[in-house]
Protein backbone atom coordinates (compact mmCIF):
# COMPACT_ATOMS: atom_id res chain seq x y z
CA UNK A 1 0.00 0.00 0.00
CA UNK A 2 1.23 3.34 -1.12
CA UNK A 3 1.45 6.30 1.45
CA UNK A 4 -1.01 7.87 -0.37
CA UNK A 5 -3.75 5.07 -0.91
CA UNK A 6 -5.47 5.52 2.10
CA UNK A 7 -6.50 8.76 1.15
CA UNK A 8 -8.14 7.16 -1.86
CA UNK A 9 -11.60 7.92 -1.08
CA UNK A 10 -11.22 11.81 -0.04
CA UNK A 11 -9.05 12.14 -3.12
CA UNK A 12 -12.11 11.07 -5.30
CA UNK A 13 -14.25 13.43 -3.31
CA UNK A 14 -11.87 16.12 -3.89
CA UNK A 15 -11.62 15.17 -7.72
CA UNK A 16 -15.56 15.74 -7.79
CA UNK A 17 -15.27 19.18 -6.10
CA UNK A 18 -13.17 20.18 -8.77
CA UNK A 19 -15.11 19.20 -11.59
CA UNK A 20 -17.03 22.35 -10.88
CA UNK A 21 -13.98 24.24 -12.28
CA UNK A 22 -13.14 25.85 -8.95
CA UNK A 23 -11.25 24.44 -6.05
CA UNK A 24 -13.10 26.00 -3.21
CA UNK A 25 -10.05 24.91 -0.68
CA UNK A 26 -7.54 26.57 -2.40
CA UNK A 27 -8.48 29.97 -3.49
CA UNK A 28 -6.72 32.84 -4.41
CA UNK A 29 -7.32 36.42 -3.03
CA UNK A 30 -5.13 37.98 -5.47
CA UNK A 31 -5.57 40.95 -3.74
CA UNK A 32 -7.36 42.24 -0.72
CA UNK A 33 -8.76 45.64 -0.87
CA UNK A 34 -10.59 45.88 2.79
CA UNK A 35 -11.92 44.17 5.25
CA UNK A 36 -15.02 43.01 3.08
CA UNK A 37 -13.70 43.27 -0.52
CA UNK A 38 -10.91 41.43 -2.47
CA UNK A 39 -10.01 40.39 -6.11
CA UNK A 40 -10.29 36.93 -6.75
CA UNK A 41 -10.16 35.38 -10.59
CA UNK A 42 -9.57 38.84 -11.35
CA UNK A 43 -12.74 40.42 -10.20
CA UNK A 44 -13.88 42.32 -7.45
CA UNK A 45 -15.52 40.21 -4.91
CA UNK A 46 -17.55 41.09 -1.48
CA UNK A 47 -16.10 38.66 1.25
CA UNK A 48 -18.60 36.90 3.10
CA UNK A 49 -16.46 34.36 4.47
CA UNK A 50 -13.61 35.57 6.52
CA UNK A 51 -14.81 35.68 10.22
CA UNK A 52 -13.71 39.37 10.15
CA UNK A 53 -16.31 39.90 12.68
CA UNK A 54 -15.06 43.83 13.18
CA UNK A 55 -13.40 44.31 9.97
CA UNK A 56 -10.58 45.38 12.26
CA UNK A 57 -7.82 44.22 9.51
CA UNK A 58 -7.60 47.21 7.75
CA UNK A 59 -8.28 49.50 10.96
CA UNK A 60 -5.61 52.10 10.34
CA UNK A 61 -4.50 52.07 14.19
CA UNK A 62 -4.05 48.43 14.88
CA UNK A 63 -2.15 48.71 11.08
CA UNK A 64 0.13 51.97 12.02
CA UNK A 65 0.48 49.81 15.75
CA UNK A 66 2.27 46.74 13.80
CA UNK A 67 4.53 48.69 11.63
CA UNK A 68 5.87 50.74 14.00
CA UNK A 69 6.38 47.51 16.19
CA UNK A 70 8.52 46.13 13.32
CA UNK A 71 10.66 49.16 13.05
CA UNK A 72 11.22 48.97 16.79
CA UNK A 73 11.43 45.18 17.52
CA UNK A 74 11.85 43.60 14.00
CA UNK A 75 9.85 40.96 11.98
CA UNK A 76 9.80 38.06 14.39
CA UNK A 77 11.00 35.99 17.53
CA UNK A 78 12.93 33.52 16.24
CA UNK A 79 12.02 31.34 18.35
CA UNK A 80 9.95 30.32 21.72
CA UNK A 81 9.52 32.11 25.17
CA UNK A 82 10.85 29.69 27.28
CA UNK A 83 14.24 29.06 24.57
CA UNK A 84 14.55 33.04 23.53
CA UNK A 85 12.33 34.94 26.49
CA UNK A 86 9.60 37.24 26.28
CA UNK A 87 9.16 40.36 24.56
CA UNK A 88 8.10 43.41 26.92
CA UNK A 89 5.10 43.17 24.20
CA UNK A 90 4.05 39.44 25.02
CA UNK A 91 3.69 40.66 29.14
CA UNK A 92 1.68 43.45 28.53
CA UNK A 93 -0.45 41.54 26.05
CA UNK A 94 -0.85 38.73 28.42
CA UNK A 95 -1.75 41.47 31.69
CA UNK A 96 -4.16 43.19 29.34
CA UNK A 97 -6.05 40.34 28.12
CA UNK A 98 -6.29 38.99 31.99
CA UNK A 99 -7.27 42.38 32.55
CA UNK A 100 -10.14 42.69 29.99
CA UNK A 101 -11.50 39.04 31.88
CA UNK A 102 -10.87 40.25 35.23
CA UNK A 103 -9.04 36.69 35.39
CA UNK A 104 -5.60 36.68 37.09
CA UNK A 105 -3.52 34.88 34.62
CA UNK A 106 -3.40 34.84 30.70
CA UNK A 107 -1.08 32.64 28.29
CA UNK A 108 -0.78 33.97 24.95
CA UNK A 109 -0.13 31.25 22.02
CA UNK A 110 1.33 31.57 18.26
CA UNK A 111 -2.20 30.81 17.35
CA UNK A 112 -5.54 29.71 18.07
CA UNK A 113 -5.24 25.97 17.24
CA UNK A 114 -2.09 25.87 19.72
CA UNK A 115 -3.94 27.27 22.59
CA UNK A 116 -6.51 24.64 22.56
CA UNK A 117 -4.26 22.12 21.69
CA UNK A 118 -1.91 22.85 24.39
CA UNK A 119 -4.21 23.95 27.22
CA UNK A 120 -6.70 20.92 26.79
CA UNK A 121 -4.09 18.46 26.03
CA UNK A 122 -2.18 19.04 28.90
CA UNK A 123 -5.00 20.32 31.54
CA UNK A 124 -6.03 16.64 31.84
CA UNK A 125 -3.79 13.29 31.86
CA UNK A 126 -4.03 9.37 32.33
CA UNK A 127 -7.00 8.84 34.99
CA UNK A 128 -9.25 12.45 33.93
CA UNK A 129 -11.89 12.60 31.91
CA UNK A 130 -12.52 14.99 29.00
CA UNK A 131 -16.30 15.78 27.92
CA UNK A 132 -16.42 17.26 24.89
CA UNK A 133 -19.04 18.55 22.50
CA UNK A 134 -19.98 16.08 19.63
CA UNK A 135 -19.75 19.38 17.24
CA UNK A 136 -16.22 20.44 18.75
CA UNK A 137 -13.14 22.29 16.18
CA UNK A 138 -10.80 20.02 15.12
CA UNK A 139 -8.19 21.32 17.45
CA UNK A 140 -10.50 20.16 19.92
CA UNK A 141 -10.50 16.88 18.67
CA UNK A 142 -6.75 17.10 18.47
CA UNK A 143 -5.98 17.96 21.83
CA UNK A 144 -8.11 14.90 22.71
CA UNK A 145 -5.82 12.96 20.94
CA UNK A 146 -3.08 14.10 22.55
CA UNK A 147 -4.09 13.03 26.06
CA UNK A 148 -3.81 9.74 28.23
CA UNK A 149 -7.22 11.38 29.82
CA UNK A 150 -10.55 9.30 29.03
CA UNK A 151 -12.42 11.03 26.69
CA UNK A 152 -16.17 11.24 26.39
CA UNK A 153 -18.75 13.30 23.59
CA UNK A 154 -21.42 14.83 24.50
CA UNK A 155 -24.52 15.88 22.19
CA UNK A 156 -24.37 19.12 20.70
CA UNK A 157 -25.54 21.64 22.81
CA UNK A 158 -27.24 18.83 25.09
CA UNK A 159 -26.81 19.88 28.75
CA UNK A 160 -29.03 16.55 29.40
CA UNK A 161 -26.52 14.52 27.29
CA UNK A 162 -23.40 16.20 29.28
CA UNK A 163 -25.55 15.18 32.83
CA UNK A 164 -25.90 11.52 31.64
CA UNK A 165 -21.84 11.11 30.88
CA UNK A 166 -20.97 12.80 33.99
CA UNK A 167 -23.61 10.86 35.86
CA UNK A 168 -22.24 7.51 34.49
CA UNK A 169 -18.68 8.75 35.88
CA UNK A 170 -19.69 8.16 39.47
CA UNK A 171 -17.49 7.92 42.32
CA UNK A 172 -14.74 7.31 40.03
CA UNK A 173 -11.72 9.47 41.19
CA UNK A 174 -10.20 12.03 38.69
CA UNK A 175 -10.84 15.49 37.64
CA UNK A 176 -13.60 16.24 34.52
CA UNK A 177 -12.98 18.87 32.25
CA UNK A 178 -16.19 19.95 30.45
CA UNK A 179 -14.81 21.60 27.00
CA UNK A 180 -17.26 23.95 25.55
CA UNK A 181 -17.24 26.55 22.89
CA UNK A 182 -19.21 30.29 22.75
CA UNK A 183 -20.23 30.20 19.16
CA UNK A 184 -19.91 26.88 17.05
CA UNK A 185 -18.37 27.92 13.69
CA UNK A 186 -20.68 26.34 11.09
CA UNK A 187 -23.77 26.99 11.84
CA UNK A 188 -23.30 29.79 14.33
CA UNK A 189 -25.82 28.61 17.09
CA UNK A 190 -24.65 29.65 20.71
CA UNK A 191 -23.82 26.93 23.87
CA UNK A 192 -26.76 27.16 26.69
CA UNK A 193 -24.02 27.54 28.94
CA UNK A 194 -25.44 28.64 32.07
CA UNK A 195 -27.73 25.23 31.72
CA UNK A 196 -23.89 23.35 31.05
CA UNK A 197 -22.40 24.81 34.04
CA UNK A 198 -25.24 24.44 36.21
CA UNK A 199 -24.61 20.32 35.00
CA UNK A 200 -20.70 20.94 35.50
CA UNK A 201 -21.25 22.24 39.16
CA UNK A 202 -23.81 19.66 40.02
CA UNK A 203 -20.61 16.87 39.16
CA UNK A 204 -17.56 19.09 40.43
CA UNK A 205 -16.17 19.33 36.44
CA UNK A 206 -14.25 22.30 35.15
CA UNK A 207 -15.77 24.40 32.72
CA UNK A 208 -13.46 25.37 29.53
CA UNK A 209 -14.70 27.46 27.11
CA UNK A 210 -13.57 28.94 23.48
CA UNK A 211 -14.62 32.06 22.81
CA UNK A 212 -12.90 32.16 19.03
CA UNK A 213 -16.27 33.34 17.28
CA UNK A 214 -17.89 34.88 20.12
CA UNK A 215 -15.06 37.41 21.72
CA UNK A 216 -16.16 40.58 20.62
CA UNK A 217 -19.58 39.92 19.07
CA UNK A 218 -21.22 38.77 22.41
CA UNK A 219 -21.39 39.97 26.06
CA UNK A 220 -21.84 43.96 27.50
CA UNK A 221 -17.88 44.30 27.08
CA UNK A 222 -17.36 41.74 23.93
CA UNK A 223 -15.76 39.30 26.49
CA UNK A 224 -17.94 37.01 24.80
CA UNK A 225 -20.94 34.11 25.95
CA UNK A 226 -19.58 33.86 29.60
CA UNK A 227 -20.03 37.24 29.77
CA UNK A 228 -23.46 37.35 27.99
CA UNK A 229 -24.50 34.08 29.56
CA UNK A 230 -23.58 35.49 33.22
CA UNK A 231 -21.07 32.79 34.21
CA UNK A 232 -17.74 34.37 33.43
CA UNK A 233 -17.00 33.45 37.34
CA UNK A 234 -17.60 29.72 36.57
CA UNK A 235 -15.66 29.26 33.31
CA UNK A 236 -12.55 27.89 35.15
CA UNK A 237 -10.78 28.40 31.68
CA UNK A 238 -11.38 30.97 28.82
CA UNK A 239 -10.08 30.15 25.44
CA UNK A 240 -9.85 32.47 22.31
CA UNK A 241 -8.22 33.42 19.13
CA UNK A 242 -6.48 37.12 17.75
CA UNK A 243 -7.81 35.42 14.01
CA UNK A 244 -11.27 36.74 13.76
CA UNK A 245 -12.64 39.81 15.54
CA UNK A 246 -8.93 40.78 16.25
CA UNK A 247 -8.01 40.35 12.83
CA UNK A 248 -4.49 39.02 13.40
CA UNK A 249 -3.17 35.54 14.55
CA UNK A 250 -2.39 33.51 17.70
CA UNK A 251 -4.52 32.19 20.30
CA UNK A 252 -5.34 32.92 24.67
CA UNK A 253 -6.39 31.20 27.33
CA UNK A 254 -7.33 32.99 30.80
CA UNK A 255 -7.92 31.45 34.15
CA UNK A 256 -8.10 32.46 37.94
CA UNK A 257 -6.39 29.11 38.92
CA UNK A 258 -3.27 30.10 40.93
CA UNK A 259 -0.64 27.54 39.45
CA UNK A 260 -1.67 28.12 35.87
CA UNK A 261 1.34 29.17 34.92
CA UNK A 262 2.81 26.07 35.40
CA UNK A 263 1.54 25.48 31.81
CA UNK A 264 4.45 27.60 30.14
CA UNK A 265 6.74 24.43 31.06
CA UNK A 266 4.24 21.88 30.51
CA UNK A 267 2.40 22.79 27.36
CA UNK A 268 4.00 21.42 24.42
CA UNK A 269 2.47 23.67 22.16
CA UNK A 270 3.60 26.19 23.82
CA UNK A 271 7.37 25.36 24.28
CA UNK A 272 8.26 24.36 21.11
CA UNK A 273 7.42 26.63 18.60
CA UNK A 274 8.46 30.27 17.93
CA UNK A 275 6.43 32.90 20.18
CA UNK A 276 4.00 35.91 18.16
CA UNK A 277 6.01 38.37 16.30
CA UNK A 278 6.13 41.78 17.45
CA UNK A 279 3.23 43.32 14.73
CA UNK A 280 1.07 40.87 15.44
CA UNK A 281 1.44 41.17 19.41
CA UNK A 282 1.06 45.17 18.67
CA UNK A 283 -2.10 45.18 15.89
CA UNK A 284 -4.13 42.68 19.00
CA UNK A 285 -3.04 44.72 21.85
CA UNK A 286 -4.49 47.74 19.67
CA UNK A 287 -7.49 45.57 18.04
CA UNK A 288 -8.20 44.98 22.12
CA UNK A 289 -8.12 48.74 22.79
CA UNK A 290 -11.23 48.98 20.28
CA UNK A 291 -13.18 46.03 21.11
CA UNK A 292 -13.08 48.22 25.27
CA UNK A 293 -13.70 51.76 23.35
CA UNK A 294 -15.85 51.04 20.04
CA UNK A 295 -16.95 47.45 20.79
CA UNK A 296 -20.64 48.46 21.77
CA UNK A 297 -20.32 50.32 18.52
CA UNK A 298 -19.05 47.49 16.09
CA UNK A 299 -21.08 44.87 18.11
CA UNK A 300 -24.32 46.38 17.36
CA UNK A 301 -23.29 47.05 13.28
CA UNK A 302 -22.18 42.84 13.13
CA UNK A 303 -26.03 42.09 14.61
CA UNK A 304 -27.89 44.69 12.56
CA UNK A 305 -25.86 42.64 9.43
CA UNK A 306 -26.28 39.13 11.04
CA UNK A 307 -30.34 40.02 11.13
CA UNK A 308 -30.36 41.59 7.92
CA UNK A 309 -28.66 38.31 6.18
CA UNK A 310 -30.43 35.63 8.25
CA UNK A 311 -33.88 37.31 7.87
CA UNK A 312 -33.31 38.01 4.65
CA UNK A 313 -32.06 34.10 3.41
CA UNK A 314 -34.98 32.73 5.50
CA UNK A 315 -37.77 34.44 3.98
CA UNK A 316 -36.67 33.27 0.67
CA UNK A 317 -36.83 30.42 1.79
CA UNK A 318 -33.48 28.87 3.41
CA UNK A 319 -32.93 26.79 5.51
CA UNK A 320 -30.63 28.45 7.93
CA UNK A 321 -28.53 27.74 11.63
CA UNK A 322 -31.30 27.10 14.45
CA UNK A 323 -30.82 31.44 15.47
CA UNK A 324 -28.95 34.84 14.40
CA UNK A 325 -24.97 34.61 15.04
CA UNK A 326 -22.02 36.05 13.50
CA UNK A 327 -21.64 32.93 11.53
CA UNK A 328 -24.63 32.31 9.08
CA UNK A 329 -24.88 28.74 7.81
CA UNK A 330 -27.54 27.97 4.83
CA UNK A 331 -28.10 24.24 4.27
CA UNK A 332 -28.24 22.82 0.79
CA UNK A 333 -28.86 19.05 0.25
CA UNK A 334 -25.54 17.71 -0.77
CA UNK A 335 -22.36 18.38 -1.07
CA UNK A 336 -22.49 18.85 -5.08
CA UNK A 337 -25.42 21.39 -4.76
CA UNK A 338 -22.97 23.42 -1.97
CA UNK A 339 -20.31 23.16 -4.20
CA UNK A 340 -22.39 24.37 -6.84
CA UNK A 341 -23.96 27.00 -5.19
CA UNK A 342 -20.47 28.33 -3.56
CA UNK A 343 -18.81 28.41 -7.27
CA UNK A 344 -22.44 30.18 -9.19
CA UNK A 345 -21.87 32.86 -5.79
CA UNK A 346 -18.07 33.23 -6.58
CA UNK A 347 -19.07 33.98 -10.70
CA UNK A 348 -21.63 36.41 -9.50
CA UNK A 349 -18.90 37.97 -7.24
CA UNK A 350 -19.64 36.65 -3.67
CA UNK A 351 -17.54 34.89 -1.88
CA UNK A 352 -18.21 32.57 1.01
CA UNK A 353 -16.82 29.72 2.36
CA UNK A 354 -18.32 25.88 1.39
CA UNK A 355 -18.47 23.01 4.39
CA UNK A 356 -18.88 19.83 3.57
CA UNK A 357 -18.96 16.06 4.93
CA UNK A 358 -16.06 15.01 7.08
CA UNK A 359 -15.62 18.71 7.89
CA UNK A 360 -19.62 19.48 9.37
CA UNK A 361 -21.72 17.74 12.41
CA UNK A 362 -24.04 15.47 10.88
CA UNK A 363 -22.88 15.05 7.51
CA UNK A 364 -24.90 18.31 6.23
CA UNK A 365 -23.52 20.38 3.65
CA UNK A 366 -23.21 24.32 4.28
CA UNK A 367 -22.76 27.46 3.01
CA UNK A 368 -20.83 29.16 5.70
CA UNK A 369 -20.89 33.00 5.49
CA UNK A 370 -19.70 35.14 8.38
CA UNK A 371 -20.40 38.65 8.42
CA UNK A 372 -18.96 41.58 9.36
CA UNK A 373 -19.37 45.20 11.21
CA UNK A 374 -17.82 46.61 7.66
CA UNK A 375 -21.10 44.99 5.86
CA UNK A 376 -23.06 47.17 4.43
CA UNK A 377 -26.74 46.85 4.02
CA UNK A 378 -26.30 47.06 0.34
CA UNK A 379 -23.79 44.81 0.09
CA UNK A 380 -26.01 41.89 1.90
CA UNK A 381 -29.28 42.76 0.23
CA UNK A 382 -27.30 42.34 -3.03
CA UNK A 383 -26.20 38.92 -1.56
CA UNK A 384 -29.56 37.93 -0.62
CA UNK A 385 -30.96 38.85 -4.39
CA UNK A 386 -27.75 36.96 -6.07
CA UNK A 387 -28.33 33.38 -3.50
CA UNK A 388 -32.00 33.52 -4.09
CA UNK A 389 -31.26 34.01 -7.89
CA UNK A 390 -28.94 31.18 -7.61
CA UNK A 391 -31.64 29.04 -5.01
CA UNK A 392 -34.19 29.06 -7.83
CA UNK A 393 -32.16 28.24 -10.88
CA UNK A 394 -30.83 25.37 -8.78
CA UNK A 395 -33.89 24.29 -7.40
CA UNK A 396 -32.93 24.54 -3.86
CA UNK A 397 -35.88 27.31 -3.43
CA UNK A 398 -39.01 26.84 -4.82
CA UNK A 399 -40.38 29.56 -7.19
CA UNK A 400 -42.42 31.91 -4.89
CA UNK A 401 -46.06 31.49 -4.13
CA UNK A 402 -48.66 33.96 -4.51
CA UNK A 403 -49.61 34.23 -0.50
CA UNK A 404 -53.82 34.21 -0.65
CA UNK A 405 -54.74 36.78 2.64
CA UNK A 406 -57.07 34.61 4.69
CA UNK A 407 -55.51 31.18 4.38
CA UNK A 408 -52.49 29.11 4.99
CA UNK B 1 -35.66 -4.46 8.11
CA UNK B 2 -33.33 -7.10 7.06
CA UNK B 3 -34.25 -10.72 7.20
CA UNK B 4 -31.61 -11.10 10.29
CA UNK B 5 -32.63 -8.33 12.20
CA UNK B 6 -35.93 -9.70 12.03
CA UNK B 7 -35.51 -12.92 13.57
CA UNK B 8 -33.44 -11.15 16.25
CA UNK B 9 -36.46 -9.37 17.07
CA UNK B 10 -38.77 -11.97 17.52
CA UNK B 11 -35.96 -13.61 19.95
CA UNK B 12 -35.23 -10.80 21.30
CA UNK B 13 -39.17 -10.21 22.49
CA UNK B 14 -38.91 -14.20 23.81
CA UNK B 15 -36.22 -13.51 25.85
CA UNK B 16 -37.51 -10.32 27.38
CA UNK B 17 -40.38 -12.14 28.43
CA UNK B 18 -38.50 -15.34 29.40
CA UNK B 19 -35.76 -13.20 31.44
CA UNK B 20 -37.38 -10.10 32.23
CA UNK B 21 -34.29 -9.07 33.68
CA UNK B 22 -31.43 -7.01 32.52
CA UNK B 23 -30.76 -6.15 28.93
CA UNK B 24 -29.74 -8.80 26.71
CA UNK B 25 -26.66 -9.67 24.20
CA UNK B 26 -29.53 -9.72 21.58
CA UNK B 27 -30.67 -6.86 22.77
CA UNK B 28 -28.11 -5.00 22.09
CA UNK B 29 -27.27 -6.45 19.37
CA UNK B 30 -30.49 -5.48 17.71
CA UNK B 31 -29.98 -1.80 18.36
CA UNK B 32 -26.50 -2.22 16.60
CA UNK B 33 -28.10 -3.44 13.79
CA UNK B 34 -31.01 -0.90 13.54
CA UNK B 35 -28.44 2.13 14.33
CA UNK B 36 -26.44 0.28 11.14
CA UNK B 37 -29.25 -0.20 8.64
CA UNK B 38 -28.72 3.13 7.47
CA UNK B 39 -25.03 1.93 6.20
CA UNK B 40 -25.54 -0.85 5.01
CA UNK B 41 -23.31 -1.78 1.85
CA UNK B 42 -25.35 -2.18 -1.84
CA UNK B 43 -24.13 -5.30 -1.86
CA UNK B 44 -27.12 -6.42 0.41
CA UNK B 45 -24.51 -8.08 3.07
CA UNK B 46 -26.61 -8.74 6.26
CA UNK B 47 -25.26 -7.24 9.17
CA UNK B 48 -23.96 -9.86 11.70
CA UNK B 49 -21.53 -10.32 14.62
CA UNK B 50 -18.18 -10.30 12.14
CA UNK B 51 -19.34 -7.03 10.48
CA UNK B 52 -16.71 -4.94 10.16
CA UNK B 53 -18.00 -1.50 10.87
CA UNK B 54 -16.02 0.68 8.88
CA UNK B 55 -15.28 -1.94 6.13
CA UNK B 56 -18.05 -3.63 5.49
CA UNK B 57 -20.79 -0.53 5.59
CA UNK B 58 -20.78 2.52 4.37
CA UNK B 59 -20.25 4.79 6.83
CA UNK B 60 -17.44 7.38 8.62
CA UNK B 61 -16.05 7.95 11.33
CA UNK B 62 -18.00 10.47 12.69
CA UNK B 63 -21.05 8.72 12.12
CA UNK B 64 -19.73 5.66 14.14
CA UNK B 65 -19.21 8.15 17.11
CA UNK B 66 -22.29 9.30 16.33
CA UNK B 67 -23.81 6.41 16.79
CA UNK B 68 -21.72 5.39 19.41
CA UNK B 69 -23.65 8.15 21.34
CA UNK B 70 -27.35 6.81 20.81
CA UNK B 71 -26.09 3.26 21.79
CA UNK B 72 -24.27 5.29 24.80
CA UNK B 73 -27.62 6.46 25.63
CA UNK B 74 -29.75 4.13 25.21
CA UNK B 75 -28.13 0.96 27.04
CA UNK B 76 -26.59 4.11 29.79
CA UNK B 77 -23.24 3.61 29.24
CA UNK B 78 -20.25 5.57 28.42
CA UNK B 79 -17.66 4.42 25.52
CA UNK B 80 -14.24 6.41 25.84
CA UNK B 81 -13.22 7.84 22.69
CA UNK B 82 -9.96 5.63 22.72
CA UNK B 83 -11.96 2.38 23.23
CA UNK B 84 -14.03 3.26 20.31
CA UNK B 85 -11.38 3.16 18.46
CA UNK B 86 -10.44 -0.44 19.14
CA UNK B 87 -13.75 -1.48 18.24
CA UNK B 88 -13.84 -2.91 14.59
CA UNK B 89 -16.58 -5.25 14.31
CA UNK B 90 -20.13 -5.86 15.61
CA UNK B 91 -19.09 -7.95 17.98
CA UNK B 92 -16.69 -6.19 19.61
CA UNK B 93 -19.12 -3.40 20.06
CA UNK B 94 -21.93 -5.68 21.57
CA UNK B 95 -19.27 -6.92 23.90
CA UNK B 96 -18.14 -3.36 25.14
CA UNK B 97 -21.78 -2.37 25.60
CA UNK B 98 -22.25 -5.33 27.92
CA UNK B 99 -19.23 -5.31 29.72
CA UNK B 100 -19.90 -1.47 30.60
CA UNK B 101 -22.86 -2.15 31.93
CA UNK B 102 -21.63 -5.25 34.50
CA UNK B 103 -19.31 -2.80 35.78
CA UNK B 104 -21.93 -0.48 36.60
Amino acid sequence: MGLFDRHAGLLDAYRDVRTTGADPFQIRMERVLSPTEAIINGKKCLLVGTNNYFGLTFDPSCMEAAIEAIRAEGTGTTGSRIANGSYSEHVLLEQEIAEFYGKKHCMVFTTGYQANLGVISTLVAQGDFLLIDADSHASIYDACKMTQAEVVRFKHNDPASLDARLRRLGDKPGNRLVVLEGIYSMLGDAAPLKEFVEVCKKYGAYVLIDEAHSLGSLGEHGRGLCESAGVLDDCHFVVGTFSKTLGAIGGYCVSNDPDFDILRVTTRAYMFTASPPPSIVASVRQALRIVTTRGKELRQHLWDNVATLYDGLVEQGFKLGPEHGPVVGVHLPDRMTAIGFWRAMLDAGIYVNVAVPPATPNGVSLLRCSLCAAHTKEQLTHMIEVMTGIGRQMGVLQPKLRVVGGQR
Amino acid sequence: MTDATGALLLRTAHKRIVENDDVTRDEVMLEICQQLEPFQSDDGQPIVGATVISKDLTIDSLAVMDMVMELEDRFDVSIPMNVVAEIHTVDELADTILALRARN
